[in-house]
Protein backbone atom coordinates (compact mmCIF):
# COMPACT_ATOMS: atom_id res chain seq x y z
CA UNK A 1 0.00 0.00 0.00
CA UNK A 2 2.28 2.85 -0.97
CA UNK A 3 1.11 6.02 -1.98
CA UNK A 4 3.03 7.43 -4.00
CA UNK A 5 1.89 11.03 -4.89
CA UNK A 6 -1.22 12.47 -4.43
CA UNK A 7 -3.65 11.88 -0.98
CA UNK A 8 -3.92 8.33 0.20
CA UNK A 9 -5.71 5.20 -1.34
CA UNK A 10 -9.67 4.45 -1.19
CA UNK A 11 -7.90 1.49 0.27
CA UNK A 12 -6.80 3.12 3.37
CA UNK A 13 -9.84 5.15 3.69
CA UNK A 14 -11.73 2.42 4.02
CA UNK A 15 -9.53 0.42 6.58
CA UNK A 16 -9.34 3.65 9.05
CA UNK A 17 -13.05 3.84 9.04
CA UNK A 18 -13.05 0.33 10.00
CA UNK A 19 -10.49 0.87 13.04
CA UNK A 20 -12.41 3.55 14.07
CA UNK A 21 -15.78 1.63 13.68
CA UNK A 22 -14.31 -1.39 15.71
CA UNK A 23 -12.40 1.28 18.77
CA UNK A 24 -15.73 3.24 18.75
CA UNK A 25 -17.77 0.07 19.76
CA UNK A 26 -15.13 -1.66 21.37
CA UNK A 27 -15.80 1.56 23.84
CA UNK A 28 -18.90 1.43 24.13
CA UNK A 29 -19.12 -1.57 25.17
CA UNK A 30 -16.59 -1.09 27.64
CA UNK A 31 -18.09 1.99 28.97
CA UNK A 32 -22.02 0.44 29.14
CA UNK A 33 -21.39 -0.95 32.79
CA UNK A 34 -20.28 2.68 34.26
CA UNK A 35 -23.46 3.74 32.64
CA UNK A 36 -25.34 0.95 34.01
CA UNK A 37 -24.41 1.38 37.64
CA UNK A 38 -24.79 5.14 36.97
CA UNK A 39 -28.69 5.16 35.62
CA UNK A 40 -29.48 2.02 38.14
CA UNK A 41 -28.23 4.29 41.07
CA UNK A 42 -30.78 7.24 39.83
CA UNK A 43 -33.70 5.04 39.94
CA UNK A 44 -36.38 4.82 42.11
CA UNK A 45 -36.41 1.43 43.61
CA UNK A 46 -39.84 0.24 41.39
CA UNK A 47 -38.00 1.29 38.26
CA UNK A 48 -34.88 -0.99 38.97
CA UNK A 49 -37.13 -4.18 38.14
CA UNK A 50 -38.90 -2.77 35.70
CA UNK A 51 -39.43 -5.19 32.47
CA UNK A 52 -37.88 -4.72 30.21
CA UNK A 53 -35.49 -2.77 31.86
CA UNK A 54 -35.25 1.09 31.11
CA UNK A 55 -32.05 1.84 29.87
CA UNK A 56 -31.75 5.75 30.99
CA UNK A 57 -33.97 6.28 34.40
CA UNK A 58 -36.90 7.99 33.31
CA UNK A 59 -37.37 9.43 37.32
CA UNK A 60 -33.93 10.51 38.69
CA UNK A 61 -34.04 10.21 42.08
CA UNK A 62 -31.04 11.73 43.80
CA UNK A 63 -31.86 11.25 47.35
CA UNK A 64 -30.63 7.38 46.80
CA UNK A 65 -26.96 8.54 47.29
CA UNK A 66 -27.86 10.22 51.03
CA UNK A 67 -30.21 7.44 51.94
CA UNK A 68 -27.85 4.60 50.88
CA UNK A 69 -24.84 6.62 52.51
CA UNK A 70 -26.55 6.77 56.10
CA UNK A 71 -27.62 2.92 55.90
CA UNK A 72 -23.67 2.55 57.48
CA UNK A 73 -21.38 4.39 58.96
CA UNK A 74 -19.85 5.99 55.72
CA UNK A 75 -17.64 8.20 57.50
CA UNK A 76 -16.32 6.08 59.89
CA UNK A 77 -14.85 3.29 57.28
CA UNK A 78 -13.99 6.02 54.59
CA UNK A 79 -12.09 7.19 57.63
CA UNK A 80 -10.27 3.72 58.66
CA UNK A 81 -9.51 2.90 55.04
CA UNK A 82 -7.72 6.07 54.23
CA UNK A 83 -5.54 5.69 57.67
CA UNK A 84 -4.74 2.20 56.29
CA UNK A 85 -3.77 3.18 52.51
CA UNK A 86 -2.03 6.48 53.69
CA UNK A 87 0.54 4.42 56.09
CA UNK A 88 0.79 1.50 53.78
CA UNK A 89 1.70 3.90 51.19
CA UNK A 90 4.38 5.78 52.98
CA UNK A 91 5.48 2.39 54.16
CA UNK A 92 6.03 1.16 50.99
CA UNK A 93 7.98 4.02 49.47
CA UNK A 94 9.98 4.59 52.08
CA UNK A 95 11.22 0.85 53.00
CA UNK A 96 11.26 -0.10 49.22
CA UNK A 97 13.35 3.11 48.52
CA UNK A 98 15.67 2.15 51.09
CA UNK A 99 15.97 -1.27 50.06
CA UNK A 100 16.13 -0.53 46.39
CA UNK A 101 19.05 2.18 46.89
CA UNK A 102 20.85 -0.68 49.25
CA UNK A 103 21.00 -3.01 46.13
CA UNK A 104 21.77 -1.08 43.61
CA UNK A 105 24.20 2.08 45.27
CA UNK A 106 25.71 0.34 48.17
CA UNK A 107 28.37 -3.07 47.67
CA UNK A 108 28.28 -5.83 50.54
CA UNK A 109 28.34 -9.11 50.73
CA UNK A 110 25.81 -11.10 49.48
CA UNK A 111 23.84 -8.84 48.01
CA UNK A 112 23.37 -9.88 44.73
CA UNK A 113 22.27 -13.58 46.75
CA UNK A 114 20.03 -11.76 49.11
CA UNK A 115 18.41 -9.88 46.22
CA UNK A 116 17.72 -13.21 44.01
CA UNK A 117 15.93 -14.15 47.33
CA UNK A 118 13.77 -10.98 47.29
CA UNK A 119 12.88 -11.58 43.65
CA UNK A 120 12.03 -15.04 44.25
CA UNK A 121 9.21 -14.01 47.01
CA UNK A 122 7.57 -12.32 44.26
CA UNK A 123 6.64 -15.16 42.85
CA UNK A 124 4.89 -16.70 45.87
CA UNK A 125 1.40 -16.17 46.06
CA UNK A 126 0.33 -13.93 49.11
CA UNK A 127 -1.93 -16.12 50.09
CA UNK A 128 0.70 -18.99 50.29
CA UNK A 129 1.76 -17.39 53.42
CA UNK A 130 -1.16 -16.42 54.35
CA UNK A 131 -2.29 -18.86 57.37
CA UNK A 132 1.33 -18.70 59.22
CA UNK A 133 0.78 -14.80 58.95
CA UNK A 134 -2.08 -15.18 60.32
CA UNK A 135 -0.67 -17.60 63.35
CA UNK A 136 2.09 -15.38 63.89
CA UNK A 137 -0.36 -11.92 64.30
CA UNK A 138 -2.77 -14.16 66.22
CA UNK A 139 0.02 -14.59 68.70
CA UNK A 140 1.24 -11.19 68.67
CA UNK A 141 -2.28 -10.24 69.80
CA UNK A 142 -2.92 -8.30 66.73
CA UNK A 143 -6.29 -9.79 65.45
CA UNK A 144 -9.24 -7.09 64.86
CA UNK A 145 -6.68 -4.67 64.84
CA UNK A 146 -5.00 -2.74 62.07
CA UNK A 147 -1.68 -3.53 62.65
CA UNK A 148 -1.64 -6.59 60.07
CA UNK A 149 -2.90 -5.03 57.42
CA UNK A 150 -0.11 -1.58 57.99
CA UNK A 151 3.18 -3.61 59.65
CA UNK A 152 3.32 -5.92 55.95
CA UNK A 153 4.02 -2.92 54.01
CA UNK A 154 6.74 -1.43 56.42
CA UNK A 155 8.65 -4.53 55.53
CA UNK A 156 8.99 -3.97 51.99
CA UNK A 157 7.27 -4.72 48.73
CA UNK A 158 9.75 -7.37 46.77
CA UNK A 159 8.03 -5.81 43.38
CA UNK A 160 8.41 -2.16 44.24
CA UNK A 161 12.03 -3.08 44.97
CA UNK A 162 12.57 -4.37 42.09
CA UNK A 163 10.63 -1.55 40.36
CA UNK A 164 12.96 1.23 41.60
CA UNK A 165 16.23 -0.92 41.39
CA UNK A 166 15.60 -1.05 38.44
CA UNK A 167 15.26 2.56 38.11
CA UNK A 168 17.91 3.52 40.38
CA UNK A 169 20.25 1.36 38.04
CA UNK A 170 19.91 3.50 35.14
CA UNK A 171 21.26 6.73 37.01
CA UNK A 172 25.09 7.84 36.39
CA UNK A 173 27.41 7.20 39.64
CA UNK A 174 29.31 10.33 39.29
CA UNK A 175 26.25 12.46 40.14
CA UNK A 176 26.52 10.50 43.57
CA UNK A 177 30.53 10.60 44.13
CA UNK A 178 30.61 14.29 43.16
CA UNK A 179 28.01 14.80 45.68
CA UNK A 180 30.35 12.95 48.10
CA UNK A 181 33.16 14.55 47.69
CA UNK A 182 31.67 17.51 48.26
CA UNK A 183 30.89 16.43 51.78
CA UNK A 184 27.64 14.55 51.24
CA UNK A 185 26.47 11.80 53.63
CA UNK A 186 25.25 8.33 51.95
CA UNK A 187 21.81 9.38 53.20
CA UNK A 188 22.25 12.77 52.00
CA UNK A 189 22.94 11.60 48.29
CA UNK A 190 20.15 9.10 48.66
CA UNK A 191 17.56 11.83 50.31
CA UNK A 192 18.73 14.93 47.73
CA UNK A 193 19.83 13.42 44.90
CA UNK A 194 18.42 9.83 44.29
CA UNK A 195 14.96 10.24 45.52
CA UNK A 196 14.26 13.58 43.55
CA UNK A 197 15.63 12.08 40.40
CA UNK A 198 12.93 9.20 40.60
CA UNK A 199 9.53 11.05 40.52
CA UNK A 200 8.29 9.32 37.64
CA UNK A 201 8.99 5.62 39.25
CA UNK A 202 7.65 6.89 43.00
CA UNK A 203 5.09 8.24 41.79
CA UNK A 204 3.86 4.76 39.73
CA UNK A 205 5.04 3.11 42.97
CA UNK A 206 2.27 5.21 45.21
CA UNK A 207 -0.31 4.78 42.63
CA UNK A 208 -0.19 1.14 42.71
CA UNK A 209 0.31 0.70 45.87
CA UNK A 210 -2.90 3.64 46.78
CA UNK A 211 -4.93 1.28 43.94
CA UNK A 212 -3.91 -2.02 45.88
CA UNK A 213 -4.87 -0.93 49.34
CA UNK A 214 -8.01 0.35 48.05
CA UNK A 215 -9.50 -2.02 46.85
CA UNK A 216 -7.73 -4.81 48.86
CA UNK A 217 -10.45 -7.41 50.49
CA UNK A 218 -9.10 -10.62 51.03
CA UNK A 219 -6.59 -9.13 53.99
CA UNK A 220 -8.77 -7.20 56.15
CA UNK A 221 -11.49 -9.49 55.63
CA UNK A 222 -9.60 -11.90 57.50
CA UNK A 223 -7.93 -9.65 60.04
CA UNK A 224 -10.81 -7.43 60.94
CA UNK A 225 -13.75 -8.54 62.96
CA UNK A 226 -14.92 -5.42 64.77
CA UNK A 227 -17.45 -3.96 62.69
CA UNK A 228 -15.67 -0.01 63.88
CA UNK A 229 -12.74 -1.40 62.26
CA UNK A 230 -14.44 -2.21 58.97
CA UNK A 231 -12.66 -0.94 56.05
CA UNK A 232 -15.38 0.45 52.67
CA UNK A 233 -14.41 -2.62 51.21
CA UNK A 234 -15.36 -4.96 54.49
CA UNK A 235 -18.65 -1.84 54.98
CA UNK A 236 -19.55 -2.34 51.09
CA UNK A 237 -19.48 -6.40 51.70
CA UNK A 238 -21.62 -5.88 54.73
CA UNK A 239 -24.37 -3.54 53.09
CA UNK A 240 -24.79 -5.95 50.28
CA UNK A 241 -25.30 -8.80 53.01
CA UNK A 242 -28.17 -6.31 54.34
CA UNK A 243 -29.75 -5.01 50.97
CA UNK A 244 -28.88 -7.22 48.72
CA UNK A 245 -31.72 -6.74 45.99
CA UNK A 246 -31.61 -2.83 46.33
CA UNK A 247 -29.92 -2.72 42.99
CA UNK A 248 -30.00 0.90 43.01
CA UNK A 249 -28.84 1.39 46.61
CA UNK A 250 -25.82 -0.82 46.30
CA UNK A 251 -24.83 0.72 42.76
CA UNK A 252 -25.05 4.32 44.46
CA UNK A 253 -22.39 2.68 47.69
CA UNK A 254 -20.62 1.19 45.11
CA UNK A 255 -20.07 3.97 42.87
CA UNK A 256 -19.11 5.97 46.02
CA UNK A 257 -16.40 3.66 46.36
CA UNK A 258 -14.64 3.69 43.47
CA UNK A 259 -15.08 7.30 43.02
CA UNK A 260 -11.27 8.38 44.80
CA UNK A 261 -9.55 5.84 41.92
CA UNK A 262 -11.68 7.31 39.29
CA UNK A 263 -10.63 10.57 40.39
CA UNK A 264 -6.68 9.92 41.40
CA UNK A 265 -7.04 8.01 37.65
CA UNK A 266 -7.87 11.34 35.64
CA UNK A 267 -5.19 13.03 37.36
CA UNK A 268 -2.57 10.47 36.98
CA UNK A 269 -3.31 9.19 34.27
CA UNK A 270 0.23 9.55 32.75
CA UNK A 271 1.86 8.16 35.71
CA UNK A 272 -0.79 5.31 35.50
CA UNK A 273 0.12 4.24 32.46
CA UNK A 274 3.93 4.95 32.57
CA UNK A 275 3.83 2.69 36.16
CA UNK A 276 2.45 -0.23 34.26
CA UNK A 277 4.61 0.34 31.67
CA UNK A 278 7.62 0.49 33.61
CA UNK A 279 6.67 -3.01 34.85
CA UNK A 280 5.68 -5.25 32.01
CA UNK A 281 8.02 -3.61 29.36
CA UNK A 282 11.35 -4.92 29.35
CA UNK B 1 -9.36 -31.41 43.35
CA UNK B 2 -12.57 -29.79 42.58
CA UNK B 3 -11.88 -25.99 43.16
CA UNK B 4 -8.34 -26.51 41.65
CA UNK B 5 -9.29 -28.37 38.61
CA UNK B 6 -12.27 -25.22 38.06
CA UNK B 7 -9.92 -22.58 38.58
CA UNK B 8 -7.27 -24.09 36.37
CA UNK B 9 -10.14 -23.91 33.90
CA UNK B 10 -11.24 -21.15 34.10
CA UNK B 11 -7.47 -19.54 33.52
CA UNK B 12 -7.01 -21.51 30.64
CA UNK B 13 -10.28 -20.22 29.34
CA UNK B 14 -9.66 -16.25 30.72
CA UNK B 15 -5.87 -15.59 30.31
CA UNK B 16 -5.65 -16.52 26.28
CA UNK B 17 -8.91 -14.32 25.56
CA UNK B 18 -7.40 -11.47 27.86
CA UNK B 19 -4.20 -11.82 25.55
CA UNK B 20 -5.86 -11.84 22.06
CA UNK B 21 -8.69 -8.73 23.10
CA UNK B 22 -5.65 -6.81 24.63
CA UNK B 23 -3.05 -7.26 21.79
CA UNK B 24 -5.99 -6.80 19.14
CA UNK B 25 -7.26 -3.28 21.06
CA UNK B 26 -3.45 -2.61 21.04
CA UNK B 27 -2.57 -3.13 17.39
CA UNK B 28 -6.22 -1.04 16.91
CA UNK B 29 -4.72 1.44 18.73
CA UNK B 30 -1.23 1.83 17.15
CA UNK B 31 -2.53 2.59 13.19
CA UNK B 32 -1.85 6.35 13.91
CA UNK B 33 -5.70 7.34 14.80
CA UNK B 34 -6.64 10.43 16.39
CA UNK B 35 -7.96 10.25 19.72
CA UNK B 36 -5.38 7.78 20.79
CA UNK B 37 -5.44 9.06 24.41
CA UNK B 38 -8.97 8.90 24.52
CA UNK B 39 -9.55 5.45 23.50
CA UNK B 40 -6.71 4.37 25.52
CA UNK B 41 -8.34 5.90 28.71
CA UNK B 42 -11.56 4.69 28.13
CA UNK B 43 -10.39 1.13 27.57
CA UNK B 44 -7.69 1.52 30.68
CA UNK B 45 -10.45 2.69 32.90
CA UNK B 46 -11.79 -0.73 34.22
CA UNK B 47 -8.42 -2.09 34.86
CA UNK B 48 -7.55 0.02 38.24
CA UNK B 49 -11.11 -1.14 39.25
CA UNK B 50 -11.53 -4.09 41.05
CA UNK B 51 -12.68 -5.21 44.66
CA UNK B 52 -15.51 -5.83 46.28
CA UNK B 53 -18.00 -3.04 44.60
CA UNK B 54 -16.76 -4.10 40.71
CA UNK B 55 -17.95 -7.66 42.62
CA UNK B 56 -21.13 -6.40 42.83
CA UNK B 57 -21.55 -4.34 39.31
CA UNK B 58 -21.10 -7.39 37.51
CA UNK B 59 -23.35 -9.39 39.60
CA UNK B 60 -26.24 -6.84 38.83
CA UNK B 61 -25.20 -7.15 34.80
CA UNK B 62 -25.55 -10.92 35.16
CA UNK B 63 -28.90 -10.81 36.94
CA UNK B 64 -31.24 -12.72 34.37
CA UNK B 65 -33.78 -10.79 34.19
CA UNK B 66 -33.03 -7.16 35.17
CA UNK B 67 -29.36 -7.10 34.16
CA UNK B 68 -27.75 -5.43 31.39
CA UNK B 69 -25.98 -8.37 30.13
CA UNK B 70 -29.53 -10.12 29.16
CA UNK B 71 -31.14 -7.00 28.13
CA UNK B 72 -28.30 -6.22 25.51
CA UNK B 73 -29.06 -10.00 24.20
CA UNK B 74 -32.59 -9.32 23.80
CA UNK B 75 -32.03 -6.61 21.67
CA UNK B 76 -30.10 -9.51 19.18
CA UNK B 77 -32.99 -11.94 19.93
CA UNK B 78 -30.98 -13.91 22.17
CA UNK B 79 -32.48 -15.28 25.47
CA UNK B 80 -29.81 -14.99 27.73
CA UNK B 81 -29.46 -17.90 30.43
CA UNK B 82 -28.93 -17.43 34.35
CA UNK B 83 -25.62 -16.59 34.63
CA UNK B 84 -24.48 -16.68 38.32
CA UNK B 85 -27.46 -19.00 38.57
CA UNK B 86 -26.52 -21.93 36.33
CA UNK B 87 -23.97 -24.21 36.74
CA UNK B 88 -22.78 -24.34 32.99
CA UNK B 89 -22.69 -20.33 32.40
CA UNK B 90 -21.32 -19.05 35.75
CA UNK B 91 -17.50 -19.57 34.82
CA UNK B 92 -17.68 -18.20 31.16
CA UNK B 93 -19.61 -15.31 33.39
CA UNK B 94 -16.88 -14.83 35.19
CA UNK B 95 -14.14 -15.21 31.78
CA UNK B 96 -16.61 -11.75 30.48
CA UNK B 97 -15.91 -9.94 33.71
CA UNK B 98 -12.16 -10.47 33.87
CA UNK B 99 -12.25 -9.24 29.44
CA UNK B 100 -13.69 -6.01 30.82
CA UNK B 101 -9.96 -4.94 32.26
CA UNK B 102 -8.38 -6.23 29.27
CA UNK B 103 -7.12 -2.81 29.17
CA UNK B 104 -4.45 -3.44 31.32
CA UNK B 105 -2.65 -5.89 29.28
CA UNK B 106 -3.64 -3.85 26.14
CA UNK B 107 -1.57 -0.89 27.84
CA UNK B 108 1.45 -2.99 28.15
CA UNK B 109 1.32 -3.77 24.05
CA UNK B 110 0.53 -1.05 23.30
CA UNK B 111 3.92 0.14 24.46
CA UNK B 112 5.57 -2.78 23.34
CA UNK B 113 4.33 -2.16 19.56
CA UNK B 114 5.48 1.30 19.67
CA UNK B 115 9.31 0.48 20.69
CA UNK B 116 9.32 -1.34 17.41
CA UNK B 117 11.34 0.43 14.79
CA UNK B 118 9.54 0.98 11.71
CA UNK B 119 12.33 0.68 9.33
CA UNK B 120 11.64 -3.17 10.00
CA UNK B 121 8.14 -2.30 8.57
CA UNK B 122 9.93 -0.80 5.72
CA UNK B 123 11.76 -3.29 5.05
CA UNK B 124 9.13 -5.60 4.49
CA UNK B 125 6.94 -3.88 2.66
CA UNK B 126 10.07 -2.93 0.01
CA UNK B 127 10.58 -6.97 -0.25
CA UNK B 128 6.87 -7.54 -0.36
CA UNK B 129 5.31 -8.95 2.86
CA UNK B 130 1.55 -8.29 2.99
CA UNK B 131 -0.41 -7.50 6.33
CA UNK B 132 -0.62 -10.93 7.37
CA UNK B 133 3.14 -11.80 7.03
CA UNK B 134 4.23 -8.56 8.72
CA UNK B 135 2.06 -9.31 11.93
CA UNK B 136 3.24 -12.59 12.21
CA UNK B 137 6.87 -12.11 11.00
CA UNK B 138 7.60 -8.90 12.87
CA UNK B 139 4.72 -7.54 15.10
CA UNK B 140 4.32 -11.07 17.00
CA UNK B 141 8.04 -12.12 17.26
CA UNK B 142 8.86 -8.24 18.24
CA UNK B 143 6.20 -8.62 21.16
CA UNK B 144 6.87 -12.15 21.89
CA UNK B 145 9.01 -11.26 25.25
CA UNK B 146 6.18 -9.03 26.98
CA UNK B 147 3.80 -11.53 25.75
CA UNK B 148 5.57 -14.05 27.51
CA UNK B 149 5.88 -12.08 30.68
CA UNK B 150 2.00 -11.11 30.43
CA UNK B 151 1.28 -14.89 30.37
CA UNK B 152 3.53 -15.45 33.71
CA UNK B 153 2.15 -12.54 35.41
CA UNK B 154 -1.94 -13.62 34.26
CA UNK B 155 -0.98 -17.11 35.53
CA UNK B 156 -0.48 -15.89 38.70
CA UNK B 157 -2.92 -13.13 39.02
CA UNK B 158 -5.75 -15.28 37.48
CA UNK B 159 -5.55 -17.94 39.78
CA UNK B 160 -5.71 -15.95 42.83
CA UNK B 161 -9.17 -15.20 41.85
CA UNK B 162 -11.13 -14.41 45.16
CA UNK B 163 -13.36 -11.24 45.92
CA UNK B 164 -15.58 -12.30 42.92
CA UNK B 165 -16.66 -15.42 43.75
CA UNK B 166 -16.84 -14.65 47.52
CA UNK B 167 -19.31 -11.68 46.37
CA UNK B 168 -21.14 -12.55 43.44
CA UNK B 169 -21.69 -16.83 43.92
CA UNK B 170 -19.95 -17.64 47.35
CA UNK B 171 -19.11 -20.93 44.97
CA UNK B 172 -22.26 -21.49 43.93
CA UNK B 173 -24.51 -23.05 42.66
CA UNK B 174 -23.93 -26.12 43.23
CA UNK B 175 -20.05 -25.33 43.89
CA UNK B 176 -19.58 -24.59 40.49
CA UNK B 177 -17.57 -21.47 40.94
CA UNK B 178 -15.85 -22.82 44.02
CA UNK B 179 -12.59 -21.44 43.14
CA UNK B 180 -9.31 -22.37 44.67
CA UNK B 181 -8.80 -19.63 47.23
CA UNK B 182 -12.07 -19.59 48.43
CA UNK B 183 -11.66 -23.31 49.33
CA UNK B 184 -8.75 -22.49 51.38
CA UNK B 185 -10.27 -19.56 53.22
CA UNK B 186 -13.61 -21.45 53.85
CA UNK B 187 -11.06 -24.50 55.38
CA UNK B 188 -8.98 -22.25 57.11
CA UNK B 189 -11.41 -19.63 58.60
CA UNK B 190 -14.52 -21.03 58.49
CA UNK B 191 -13.65 -24.45 59.48
CA UNK B 192 -10.77 -23.20 61.08
CA UNK B 193 -8.68 -26.28 59.93
CA UNK B 194 -5.41 -24.25 59.76
CA UNK B 195 -3.70 -27.25 59.28
CA UNK B 196 -5.09 -28.52 56.01
CA UNK B 197 -5.69 -25.47 55.06
CA UNK B 198 -1.85 -24.67 55.01
CA UNK B 199 -1.73 -27.68 53.04
CA UNK B 200 -3.78 -26.58 50.56
CA UNK B 201 -1.94 -23.52 50.49
CA UNK B 202 1.52 -25.59 49.62
CA UNK B 203 -0.77 -27.69 46.96
CA UNK B 204 -1.67 -24.24 45.63
CA UNK B 205 1.88 -23.11 45.39
CA UNK B 206 3.32 -25.79 43.65
CA UNK B 207 0.48 -25.87 40.99
CA UNK B 208 1.19 -22.21 39.78
CA UNK B 209 5.01 -22.85 40.03
CA UNK B 210 4.49 -26.33 37.42
CA UNK B 211 2.39 -23.89 35.13
CA UNK B 212 5.11 -21.71 34.96
CA UNK B 213 8.02 -24.00 34.67
CA UNK B 214 6.22 -25.04 31.85
CA UNK B 215 5.51 -21.98 30.33
CA UNK B 216 9.07 -21.10 30.86
CA UNK B 217 9.86 -24.56 29.05
CA UNK B 218 8.32 -23.84 26.18
CA UNK B 219 9.45 -20.23 26.07
CA UNK B 220 12.59 -21.28 23.38
CA UNK B 221 10.15 -22.38 21.42
CA UNK B 222 8.34 -19.11 20.47
CA UNK B 223 9.60 -16.09 22.70
CA UNK B 224 12.21 -14.43 20.27
CA UNK B 225 14.89 -11.81 21.99
CA UNK B 226 16.26 -9.49 20.56
CA UNK B 227 19.95 -9.63 20.23
CA UNK B 228 19.63 -13.75 19.93
CA UNK B 229 20.83 -15.08 16.35
CA UNK B 230 17.62 -15.84 14.91
CA UNK B 231 17.36 -19.49 13.40
CA UNK B 232 16.37 -20.27 9.83
CA UNK B 233 13.11 -22.14 9.35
Amino acid sequence: MSTTGFGISARQIISKIFVYLLLGIGSIVVLLPLQWMISTSLKPLSHVFRFPPEFWPQKVVWENYPNALNQLPFDLYFANTVFIVVLCLLGEIIVSSVVAYAFSRLRWRGRNVLFIVVLATMMLPRQVTLIPEFIVFRHLGMIDTFWPLILPSWFGNPFYIFLLRQYFLTHSRELDQAAVIDGCSRFGVFWRITLPMSKPVLGAVAIFSFQFHWNDFFRPLIFLLDQDKYTLALGLRFFQGTYGTEWNSLMAVSLVVMLPLIIVFFFAQKHFIQGVVFTGYK
Amino acid sequence: MHSLKITVIFSLASIPLNIVFGLVIAMLLNTNIRGLSVFRTIYYLPAILSGVAVAILWQWIFSSDFGLLNTALRIFGIEGPAWLGSKIWVLPAFVIMRLWSVGGGMIIYLAGLQAIPTDLYEAAEIDGANWWQRIFRITLPMLSPTIFFQLITGVIFTMQIFTETFIMTDGGPANASLFYLLYLYRQAFQNFKMGYASALAWVFFIAILLLTVILFATARFWVYYEGESEEDN
